[in-house]
């Protein structure tokens, strides 16, 4: 009897490595040119931030009085999106929800490339780049920007391990399976990362108290990690920031941010490596059931964010209000295309079954993810263009901004890394978790190793 | 426990000790470049004038030394003193005298104003008045409690700095400004050729650098030397009043005549901008009454922009 199951054990797992880890050594036409696509987007970036670099930050369209532009906006939307790792591992995987099996490790995957630029378009945005080093040496711990720096290094590292401790099984299968299909560097760099691991009871226990200390630890900090951000607006004084709501505001956003952005990773890597028999129908009805969830949620946020100062009209809201809603306001045609695009019509079309399908999600995702990025140029620009003195001796282009070539350049250029590295990331490790895949069927996993 | 689940101890740990050792090689010479960047070149030398007026040479590394106390007497202020400014505002009539003084003595563009005279119309039955705006040197600023390292900061006479060989350009201080009193080095410094060897004076702000701020200081170099700011003793019009709120007594730039601060504000009924943000402005203004001549606005004459292009022009 022991043997039959022993048998079966082991033509499962032939299946679920054939099928979870046939992408790993081969290098399709598609890939390349993909790769390819990013690599052109990343160079002609480089190339635009050397200019910068060399001119200073007047070759964008930033000045005295919209000194914050796309740069910091796309920061936020980076550290929004990567907040997705937490959301998706962390709330609903404590939350015993199994359907995040296979698409968690996507999630942690984005989660660490887009905290990652987070960083970097920071760098981007300062006007001395090369004093980055002062923060440390002079770091005061007052500034918001110094909070922001820790828990966006403490993020990066959690993130790193999250997706680093639950691989090492899956990374140990490679290494015992497949010395002969892949280059010897490959085949050593899953040797080093597997870290020794052979599948003992002890290493699992090990492994899985770790992965839940972190999965608790990444909570805090990755609500942290958004307040904070969100705080580097609020803490000062001009009308649009001055909101006592912007941390749960920020985090609410991120959430509907990063489920788009899973949504459209998740579509696009299943088809790629053909994982429909793991990643299937049933997955994208439970993501688009959590994005009607969490958007909801950020409407309500949307709602209190708007509507109370709106009701009140204290001078300098009233005029913020106006920018963004009445008929003449300078963002009212991006802000109601956001609005609309970004969170109202997700919510309606997720209400319906037919929609929660893997390519409908994927065009949702779309719309959340790119309505996510100008949501966070709406919170950014506009509230900066209107000081609370008059701009005056100045010339034209002080009154408005309009961003160059060159930063809208180099913001697809950082965007392009993002996905790049989601993409090698994706490429370079299976996508689903083979050992939590092989328990779910029954398997002994101690043992099949 | 450890030795049950590690059947390879060796290799494990001579991988642990590779890979520490090339993650600390890799991050040594990443923060060696990065600190070389930061680092000035020892063997460039540098002309400075003796007391008996000869000139001499010196090495620029040994100048850091002054630089150094410089900054730090331009961090510490000036005993005892609470610099504050009046500005009566029935008595400005435009003259940009003060703009222009501060421009010039800053090195700064026509685009960037330390002061900036700004034609107010807050009713549209009184008309509009002229308000010259200067950093407010708040007592509790909003831009130095938010900037990361400490490269703006308040001295003990009150004054609002800014350090522009720390400042990293990050803005966040422009943001948290509510008076918009702080500019940008977006490009290169309008004297970027003819004060490269000049040793920084952090109370006067020169040289400007290319990506960092630079904002009004109350002429702090002039206070130091027992003189009014450049922009008060070029008004012509008697708008500002200057002086230490310890002793009292502000002086008037233009009549130099010295009155007793709290009579001056009270008899005037003086007021602070925004005085709802808490920030608890150093600068005072007396409200535009009694106007005693008329005012003139003309969109063309009166662009400042234009009048500058103009002035270059026929220079």
């Amino acid at each position: 009897m022991s043997e039959i199951i022993k048998q079966n054990d082991e033509q499962i797992m032939e299946k679920i490595r054939k099928d979870l880890l046939h992408h790993l050594p081969t290098r399709p036409l598609a890939f390349k040119l993909w790769i390819g696509f990013l690599l052109t987007f990343i160079g002609v970036a480089l190339w635009a931030y050397t200019i910068q670099f060399r001119d200073g930050l007047g070759v964008t369209g930033m000045r005295d009085y919209v000194s914050w532009g796309l740069y910091i906006a796309s920061f936020v939307f980076f550290v929004a999106v990567a907040l997705v790792g937490m959301l998706l591992s962390a709330v609903v995987g404590l939350l015993n929800q199994k359907w995040i099996i296979p698409i968690s490790r996507i999630a942690e995957m984005i989660a660490l490339a887009f905290v990652m630029m987070a960083g970097v378009i920071i760098v981007v945005d300062m006007g001395r780049p090369e004093r980055l080093l002062n923060v440390f040496i002079y770091g005061r711990f007052q500034s918001p920007i110094v909070w922001d720096i820790t828990v966006v290094q403490v993020y990066i590292l959690i993130s790193a391990l999250l997706l680093l401790l639950p691989m090492l099984p899956d990374l140990a299968i490679i290494r015992n399976h497949m010395k002969k299909d892949l280059p010897k560097w490959q085949w050593n760099l899953y040797n080093i990362l597997s870290l020794g691991w052979v599948g003992t009871p002890g290493q699992y226990k090990i492994m899985h108290s770790t992965i839940r200390v972190l999965l608790i630890l990444i909570v805090p900090v990755a609500l942290g990690i958004h307040t904070v951000t969100s705080w580097l607006s609020a803490m000062t004084l001009r009308a649009g920031w001055d909101s006592t709501i912007f941390g749960p505001y920020y985090v609410t956003g991120a959430f509907v941010a990063g489920t788009g952005a899973v949504a459209v990773a998740t579509y696009f890597i299943r088809r790629a490596y053909h994982l429909e028999e793991y990643i299937t129908d049933y997955h994208f009805d439970k993501l688009g059931k959590l994005m009607v969830l969490v958007s909801l949620v950020y409407l309500y946020f949307n709602l209190n964010e708007f509507w109370v100062p709106a009701f009140k009209m204290k001078a300098a809201d009233a005029h913020h209000i106006h920018t963004l809603f009445a008929a003449d306001g300078e963002y009212s045609l991006m802000f109601y295309l956001t609005q609309t695009f970004g969170l109202i019509l997700p919510i309606v079309l997720g209400f319906f079954k037919r929609f929660r399908k893997p390519f409908p999600m994927m065009l949702i995702g779309i719309s959340l993810v790119v309505g996510a990025w100008f949501k966070r140029v709406i919170i950014i620009i506009p509230t900066l263009i209107h000081a609370y003195l008059p701009i005056q001796n100045v010339p034209e282009s002080f009154h408005e901004y309009d961003p160059t070539g060159i930063e809208i350049t180099i913001t697809l250029g950082v965007i392009a890394v993002a996905v790049l590295i989601v993409t090698i990331l994706a490429k370079l490790f299976p996508v689903v978790p083979l050992w939590e895949i092989a328990e779910e069927k029954g398997v002994d996993i101690h043992k099949d190793l | 426990m450890s030795k049950k689940i590690t059947p390879d101890v060796t290799s494990r740990r001579n991988f642990l000790k590779k890979f520490g050792m090339s993650i600390g090689a890799a991050s040594a010479v990443t923060s060696l470049g990065l600190l070389s960047a930061c680092a000035t070149d020892d063997d460039e030398m540098v002309n400075l004038l003796t007391t008996d007026g000869q000139t001499v040479q010196v090495k620029k590394s040994q100048l850091k030394v002054n630089l150094t106390e410089m900054q730090e007497r331009g961090r510490d202020g000036i005993a005892g003193k609470k610099f504050v400014m009046v500005i009566d505002l029935s008595k400005c009539r435009n003259a940009r005298k003060c703009m222009a003084s501060c421009q010039g003595a800053h090195h700064l563009k026509p685009e960037q104003h330390h002061i900036n005279v700004l034609r107010m119309e807050n009713d549209e039955r009184t008309g509009f008045y002229y308000q010259p705006k200067p950093c407010q040197h708040c007592d509790n600023p909003p831009c130095t409690k938010v900037c990361p390292v400490d490269a703006t900061f308040k001295r003990k006479d009150g004054i609002v700095l800014i350090d522009n060989e720390r400042c990293i350009g990050c803005r966040f201080c422009i943001a948290a400004c509510p008076y918009s009193a702080r500019v940008f080095n977006w490009s290169e410094p309008k004297y970027v050729d003819g004060d490269e060897n000049r040793v920084y004076d952090i109370e006067l702000n020169v040289p400007q650098k290319k990506g960092t701020i630079t904002k009004c200081l109350f002429s702090a170099d002039r206070l130091r030397i027992g003189k009014l700011p450049y922009c008060v003793s070029a008004c012509e019009n008697g708008v500002y009043w200057f002086g230490d709120a310890n002793e009292d007594a502000v002086t008037n730039g233009t009549s130099k005549e010295t009155t007793r601060l709290s009579t001056l504000l009270s008899d005037n009924a003086a007021y602070t901008l925004m005085p709802e943000l808490g920030t608890k402005p150093s600068v005072y203004y007396l409200p535009p009454k009694n106007r005693l001549f008329k005012y003139n606005y003309d969109e063309e004459t009166d662009d400042w922009m234009k009048q500058h292009d103009e002035a270059e022009k026929q220079s």
